[in-house]
């Protein structure tokens, strides 16, 4: 044998379609009101984002919808300094795990506003416990991405 | 102290970067190799269970794709996808249901024909809430070790130690494919990839099979001089969605608790010899020696630190080099395995714990830890 192995490459791409549901369907759809809203489980009383129709914990439905805050802390960050494929921006980025006030968990989102090209600089402003706020597309679909980013409350 | 199931043999394939064998022709030989050692032929073989991910093959359903070549041709194979530690799982349940007295477990991954590990995690999070923001696997580590280093007051440089031991220890290792000496320096010069984390905190991915025989104890016995017994099982899951979690305080401390209690195991530092623990990044070895019960919240860079967990300490992490040495993905949790059963056979040679009677073999799945196993062995 020649102790040869040759490479066949290849490419599989395919379409898929998602149901939203309706809780999450209404949840988007607040979004182009600028609103965010949680649902509230009746028997641990947690405020849920994004809102759902159950809880896992309490493992029973969820049917309260409550507003919460367009402002929360920022429980941990990352900044992304590499590329990969499906990567939904151009690093660096921040992304970060923000609890909004009168939620019970935190929402993953990017954090912006903030200079790029200092991490010294910007290792000042995207603290952990520190404010931040939903800044939103001018232009909203109703999907997670109509918040452009959070951003640090002075 | 003996048990109803016991491992008789495994074996892995020497790891690398780009095995230029097929998938097929790689589960063929691990196999062979395994039931040559054990000196039985394939009518032997109760069933298989493997481990293997579709999206990490590229082929959908991964496992009929080998099935015949694990041995399994007309069998009862089955399989337990993402975290070949679930396929050890299953496989000793297999025993203990009384159905089959030998089970074999196998697992393959060939990373170097697929995307990326963060493409591939990027396609684990949910399409709604968390794909679109860009989770996987490294920034979900990255956003648990910020909070990490930030709890207990720690920085990036209190993590550096974990690369430096385990490549270290790879040396030892026939099987590894990476390996090497590094300095502090070298290991804070690396670029910083999603901070905290540098890119030399991130074990790279390998090619890899293992294959893993067990058997009811009495059969064991006629296989070997020395079959290893299945002491402890346990895993656990937590919330899919990232910021549902309390991220410093997942499954793996019930895991670790559910392996225990069927060990017997009250104090883990005291009672286990040898540990390989996935260790997905430098950050992950540590905060899963502490969920482990080894040491206390946040003082898991202090069990480092100290040389508890590095060859000669009280409780030895990794000597084959962990996932530093070699990552094959999906394989990972059953090289573990694998790794351990060798130290309690006392044939882990130039990476051997003296004196090994119990080990641990810990294995991670899903984004920030959201599935941990713990498999507790022993002679």
């Amino acid at each position: 044998m020649s102790g040869q192995s040759r490479i066949l490459e290849g490419y599989v791409s395919l379409p898929y379609r998602w149901a939203m549901g309706e809780t999450t369907t209404r949840f988007f759809d607040e979004f182009k009101n600028k609103k965010i809203m949680g649902t509230r489980c009746g028997k641990c009383n947690r405020v849920l984002i994004p809102a759902r129709s159950f809880c896992s914990h309490c493992f029973d439905n969820v049917d309260e919808w409550v507003e919460v805050g367009q402002e929360g802390v920022i429980k941990t960050w990352v900044a992304v300094n590499f590329s990969y494929e499906g990567q939904p921006k151009e690093p660096p980025y921040i992304l970060g795990i923000i609890e909004l006030d009168g939620a019970d968990v935190g929402l993953p989102h990017f954090i912006g506003g903030v200079p790029m090209d200092d991490f010294d600089e910007l290792a000042k402003k995207v603290r952990i416990g520190e404010k931040v706020r939903a800044v939103w597309k001018e232009s909203r679909e109703g999907n997670i991405l109509d918040i452009d980013y959070f951003e640090p409350v002075d | 102290m003996e048990q109803e199931v016991a491992i008789v043999d495994a074996v892995q394939t020497r790891h690398g970067s780009a095995l230029k064998e097929n998938i097929r022709e790689i589960m063929f030989s691990t196999v062979r190799q395994l039931l040559n050692r054990v000196g039985i032929e394939k009518s032997e073989i109760g069933t298989m269970v493997s481990s293997s991910s579709d999206y990490w093959q590229g082929i959908s359903c991964s496992n009929s794709y080998y099935y015949d070549a694990a041995g399994a041709n007309l069998k009862s194979g089955s399989k337990a996808a993402e975290d070949s530690a679930l396929g050890f799982h299953y496989g000793a349940m297999r025993i203990l249901s009384g159905h089959y007295k030998t089970v074999l477990v196998t697992s393959i991954t060939k990373c170097s024909e697929a995307p990326p590990v963060d493409t591939l995690t990027h396609l684990a999070t949910d399409p709604f809430f968390q794909r679109p923001v860009g989770l996987n696997e490294t920034i979900s580590t990255a956003l648990q070790a910020k909070a990490y280093l930030h709890r207990f007051e720690l920085n990036e440089e209190d993590l550096a130690g974990v690369p430096i031991k385990n490549l270290a220890n790879a040396q030892n290792n026939p099987n590894a494919h990476r390996k090497g000496v590094l300095s502090l320096d070298d290991v804070l010069a690396s670029p910083t990839m999603a901070s905290p984390l540098r890119e030399i905190d991130v074990p790279n991915t390998s090619d890899g099979a293992c294959a893993i025989l067990l058997a009811t104890k009495e059969v064991a016995k006629d296989l070997t001089k020395r079959p290893v017994f299945v002491q402890g099982l346990g895993w656990n899951v937590s919330e899919t969605f990232l910021g549902d979690r309390d991220l410093l305080n997942g499954s793996l401390p019930k895991a670790a608790k559910m392996a225990y209690k069927m060990a017997n195991i009250e104090k883990p530092l005291d009672d286990i010899d040898v540990a390989e623990i996935c260790d997905t990044t430098s950050f992950n070895e540590i905060l899963w020696t502490e969920q482990l019960g080894f040491c206390a919240p946040g003082k898991g860079t202090d069990l480092l630190k100290d040389g508890i967990t590095s060859m000669g300490g009280a409780l030895p992490v990794n000597p084959s080099g962990g996932l530093f040495g070699a990552n094959p993905y999906v394989a990972r949790g059953l090289i573990r395995i694998a790794e351990i059963a060798l130290q309690l056979k006392g044939e882990g040679e130039k990476r051997q714990v003296p004196d090994a009677k119990r080990g641990l073999a810990h294995s991670v799945h899903g984004l920030g830890g959201q599935l941990h196993s713990v498999v507790v062995l022993g002679v």
